[in-house]
């Protein structure tokens, strides 16, 4: 099992240097002279090449890649064109309070899913699971937006019950902090519930059918022994795997509910370096967002292999 | 994502995979019949099945709307009048009027056309070009496999809003270039899933035969072994279409889609919710519904192509 964690650690790896060079390529290569998209179509020429020099664009592409991807190693994640300041210093409080909206809606979506989930499978076929099944599914295709801005006309401007922006006066006590956060975090939540409840379900009706369930049913176990005991334990498994899938997308979903909230995160960070033609500040932006989504899945991955019997103890032979 | 990945269920090919047989050369005929048969009996399935009617029906409405909406709105949808701002809706204007003073119902119905020229084509483009990848990956097999695999699972440990919008932002916003970021995100998409369908096909014997027989390997992807793994990218389609509304939607309202004052849904969200808080819901809500109908309209569609062809 060691060796199947060092090789997937490796292949996360690699994995990251790729995204670094599509990053690299979309950002630095694509969008053509960068002093030239700061200052416009009007800067004179010897304008745009100065600012080229001294941004460092000038240089052969191997080794500005090179420079980027070695400051990273080393922590130094650039300067902002926009700020003239280290991107760290705007990108780590923004990542934060990211990850603050990110977990809430984890914290809510995650119980309430798999409970829908294993609900829908205890009742398959019947109206219940219809309902659970059909409303989840398609609320988790309605972008962000559009559920965001239903719920803020409903709760918000209806009934004035929440507020329409995500961000508490500043040194307000947590519980205010966490009443601002839940508007933005149902459309996140409804993403997410479909695609939870939707495993939480199959893994549940895989246990109920199998034998072992069928044996301790018949051999006379309370039936909420046997859906806690037997099929619970092995339907989360798998569970897991696509909790940790979703974390990736949620940082996307992120982006969008931040920008309608107004919420100082990363996906606001971004969409603003986008706007200001920030190219330092979106790559290490961008960057970070799939280090997180890679680590998620890493995490799940390892956590999958130890939770599993079948895997933990077949290589431990 | 990786904008999630519907799971999709392993190609259970409807056609009958007997190419393979010896016997079957003089029954070739029968064998078409029958194929024959069985997709009319699929399209007679998906006529009966409700979520499938309820869908076209509001995927038929905006369709419609997109082709000939400009011929019977009400108002010029990009006529702005300083004198009839933020109106509440009423029986001259249905859906009220935005911050501009446009009519917000003519901006509705006019607004399907460019997502829904956008969405299709981009969807398409994704599908030719990810069968083509997968089918050679999944065929080939080898070096090449394993270095779009890696490719394919870098750029999807982003989620497709992102990935789509740090190259929009790189080349410019336009049609062409949603269509080709879109359309190229998706493939690697549907690269990994025709991948999988084709190894699954893979060791049957048909393919064996066909080797034997010396066939080219252009002839042996596309003319072997596509027809057999049509299913789950027919199924892909549909649930890309949908993920391809969302993208754009979700592109035009962060302001890297389609660009105002063209009537778009998502940049007309974007443009008027700041005003939600002054009470003026009906400029962001109508268009905001109306994707939300699209969507759930096409994944309705999905779902229920997804229910009759892996079964």
């Amino acid at each position: 099992m060691f060796v199947y964690v060092l090789k997937r650690i490796g292949l996360a790896l690699i994995t990251l240097v790729l995204l670094s060079m599509i990053i690299f390529f979309a950002g630095q290569v694509l969008p053509g002279n960068a002093g030239r998209a700061i200052l416009g179509p009007f800067a004179s020429q010897q304008a745009v090449m100065t600012l080229d020099h001294k941004l460092g664009v000038d240089r052969p592409l191997v080794v500005q890649y090179w420079s980027w991807i070695s400051g990273l190693v080393q922590g130094r994640l650039g300067t902002s064109y926009q700020f003239q300041a280290p991107v760290s210093s705007f990108l780590f409080p923004a990542l934060g309070r990211s990850l603050k909206l990110a977990a809430f809606a984890f914290v809510i979506v995650v119980p309430l899913s798999i409970l829908g989930g294993i609900i829908a499978a205890l009742n398959r076929g019947r109206g219940v699971d219809r309902f659970i099944s059909t409303t989840s599914l398609s609320l988790s295709t309605v972008p962000e937006f559009v559920s965001g801005v239903v719920l803020i006309v409903l709760f918000a401007i209806d009934l004035k019950v929440l507020p329409v922006t995500a961000s508490a006066p500043p040194s307000s006590p947590f519980l205010t902090q966490l009443r601002y956060l839940i508007l933005p975090a149902i459309p996140l939540v409804f993403i997410l519930f479909g695609y939870i409840a939707r495993m939480a379900r199959a893994g549940t009706i895989e246990a109920l059918d199998s034998d072992y369930v069928r044996t301790a049913t018949l051999k006379g176990l309370p039936r909420w022994v046997v859906i806690r005991r037997h099929v619970l334990r092995n339907s989360l498994l798998p569970t897991i795997t696509v909790i940790a899938t979703q974390t990736g997308y949620l940082i996307g979903g992120l982006v969008v509910v931040e920008r309608l909230f107004t919420y100082p995160g990363i996906g606001t960070l971004i969409l603003t370096a986008a706007d200001d033609k920030d190219f330092p500040m979106l790559e290490a932006g961008v960057l970070f967002i799939g280090i997180v989504y890679l680590t998620a899945t890493l995490i799940a991955d390892i956590l999958y292999t130890v939770l599993n019997p079948r895997i933990r103890l077949g290589s431990a032979e | 994502m990786t904008a999630p990945v519907k799971p999709v269920a392993p190609a259970v090919a409807a056609a009958p995979t007997g190419a393979d047989d010896a016997s079957a050369v003089g029954a070739a005929g029968a064998l078409d019949v029958s194929v024959k048969r069985v997709r009319l009996e699929q399209l007679r399935q998906l006529a009966h099945s409700k979520s499938f009617l309820i869908g076209s029906v509001i995927l038929l409405w905006w369709v419609v709307c997109a082709i000939f909406g400009p011929m019977f709105v009400p108002y010029n949808a990009t006529a702005t009048s300083i004198l009839s701002t933020n109106l509440s809706p009423s029986a001259a204007h249905w859906f009220g009027t935005n911050n501009v003073g446009e009519d917000v119902f003519s901006r509705v119905i006019v607004g399907a056309r460019d997502i829904l020229e956008i969405a299709p084509l981009a969807t398409l483009l994704g599908t030719v070009l990810g069968t083509t990848i997968g089918l050679a990956q999944g065929y080939l097999r080898g070096v090449f496999d394993m270095v779009v695999g890696r490719i394919v699972d870098a750029a999807l440990s982003l989620p497709t809003v992102i990935v789509a919008f740090i190259f929009v932002v790189a080349v410019g916003p336009s049609t062409l270039t949603l269509v080709m970021v879109i359309g190229f995100v998706f493939s690697l998409i549907i690269a990994r899933t025709v991948r999988t369908a084709v190894l699954q096909e893979r060791e049957l014997d048909y393919l064996a035969a066909a080797r034997l027989r010396d066939e080219s390997v252009p002839h042996v992807m596309f003319v072997e072994i596509l027809p057999n793994v049509l299913g789950p990218i027919i199924v892909e389609f549909t649930v890309r279409l949908g993920y391809a509304i969302f993208t754009i939607a979700t592109l035009s309202f962060l302001g890297f889609g389609v660009q105002l004052p063209t009537p778009d849904w998502g940049a007309d969200v974007a443009s008027n919710y700041q005003y939600l808080a002054a009470g003026y819901w009906w400029e962001t809500l109508f268009p905001a519904l109306a994707i939300a109908s699209l969507v759930i309209a096409i994944n309705l569609i999905g779902d229920s192509i997804e229910a009759v062809l892996i079964q």
